[in-house]
């Protein structure tokens, strides 16, 4: 565990992950219809405000520990950018593919 | 004091890399950001273990800052322009922490790492090795720093702004959305705090937002600048970013940062929490 305010690496999260009591919102940036590195992906709430930024991995993934509600990420790229939402009713793992374009 | 007194753009950052004096201190929590690639010449300090003390909760004494800038062959006069990721909070704690021994001819480069990156600029492997200095720090200037008794004593009094996410603010989250949710012992905020998320002063590409959009953004949320004000967020990183905002890109004179923020304040025993939105 972190006690600073950095992400954990940024890794792929299985199907069926132990997320214990976490509201987890996680996925892939692709681009072309392939995985697509180092993106910045942001978490925005319901109302649009900034809730949380990771860069992904090199392969594309990217998590984040929430409240229930409704999300957007958005991913930013030197290639450039694209959002997905996701609603996210409780705890467990909601998954979003973020295609940028 | 103007932006560009406090701030530099990527591309000037660009056309300064070989500049004598000019040194880039790249400053992560996430070590292996550097070490996967940073701007040509630039040195790595790491927030954590090279700025604090390893045993007490403080930061390393004036003579350890003088031993870590003279290892990094930064000098009393080298103008050192400080970047990082997380949308340069960790660049942004480095530089007040810089200002509170004294070094003056600090600035950040605007948008930092995630700038840089976005706008495909080049970074490099190579770790520079740069000549040992004999550096000089100053006593810490603690008009910028704010300690907890402080803090207390400003509840309805000083302008108190939390910088932290909103679910933050009202206790649902005790840390930001891409942590693990671990912190201090309880949720919410200072009574009479303000809730001005750090992101609300920058855009979504790292930058800061104009001092006009700043100015708007204060005013909105009820901030009187006459009086003094404390910001506060987690660790005190987050707002290190909004101090830089309100004294150096606003130019309010009396503002601190309370770096014990909530993990200190929300683990305390007696004082007074509030939940919710709050009540101003």
């Amino acid at each position: 565990m972190s006690d600073g305010c950095g992400a954990p690496a940024q890794t792929a999260i299985g199907d069926t992950p132990d997320t214990g009591d976490q509201v987890v919102v996680a996925g892939k940036v692709t681009a072309d219809g392939g995985p697509l590195g180092g993106a910045y992906v942001r978490l925005l709430n319901a109302d649009g405000d900034f809730a949380g930024e990771v860069q992904a991995s090199p392969e594309g993934d990217f998590r984040f520990y929430a409240a229930p509600g409704e999300w957007t990420v958005r991913a930013l790229h030197r290639h450039g950018n694209g959002q997905a939402s996701v609603r996210a009713d409780g705890p467990g793992l909601h998954p979003v593919a973020v295609a940028v374009a | 004091m103007s932006r560009e007194d406090v701030l530099v753009t990527t591309q000037w950052a660009e056309e300064n890399l070989d500049t004598d004096g000019v040194v880039f201190v790249e400053v992560d929590e996430d070590t292996t950001a550097y070490e996967g690639g940073h701007i040509r010449g630039a040195v790595r300090i790491d927030w954590k273990n090279e700025l604090q003390d390893p045993v007490r909760r403080d930061f390393v004494d004036k003579a350890g800052f003088e031993k870590l800038l003279s290892e990094k062959g930064i000098a009393d006069n080298d103008q050192v322009i400080l970047y990082g990721g997380n949308n340069n909070w960790f660049a942004a704690y480095a530089y007040w922490y810089f200002k509170l021994y004294g070094h003056d001819n600090v600035k950040l480069l605007d948008g930092g790492r995630k700038k840089w990156e976005l706008d495909g600029r080049e970074l490099v492997a190579d770790v520079p090795q740069r000549p040992a200095t004999s550096y000089t720090a100053k006593e810490q200037d603690l008009t910028i720093r704010a300690f907890r008794d402080e803090v207390v004593k400003a509840i309805d009094t000083k302008n108190l702004i939390d910088v932290r996410a909103p679910d933050e603010f009202t206790g649902k989250l005790l840390a930001p959305a891409h942590l693990p949710q671990e912190s201090a012992q309880r949720g919410g905020h200072i009574p009479s705090a303000v809730n001005v998320p750090w992101a609300k002063t920058a855009n979504e590409d790292g930058t800061f937002k104009s001092a006009e959009e700043l100015k708007e953004l204060y005013a909105n949320a009820g901030l009187d600048t006459s009086k003094s004000t404390i910001a506060y967020c987690r660790i005190g990183e987050r707002s290190s970013h909004t101090w830089f905002a309100l004294r150096e890109l606003l130019g309010l004179s009396d503002v601190k940062n309370y770096d014990g923020s909530w993990t200190e304040y929300g683990s305390l025993v007696g004082v007074p929490v509030e939940t919710g939105t709050g009540a101003k």
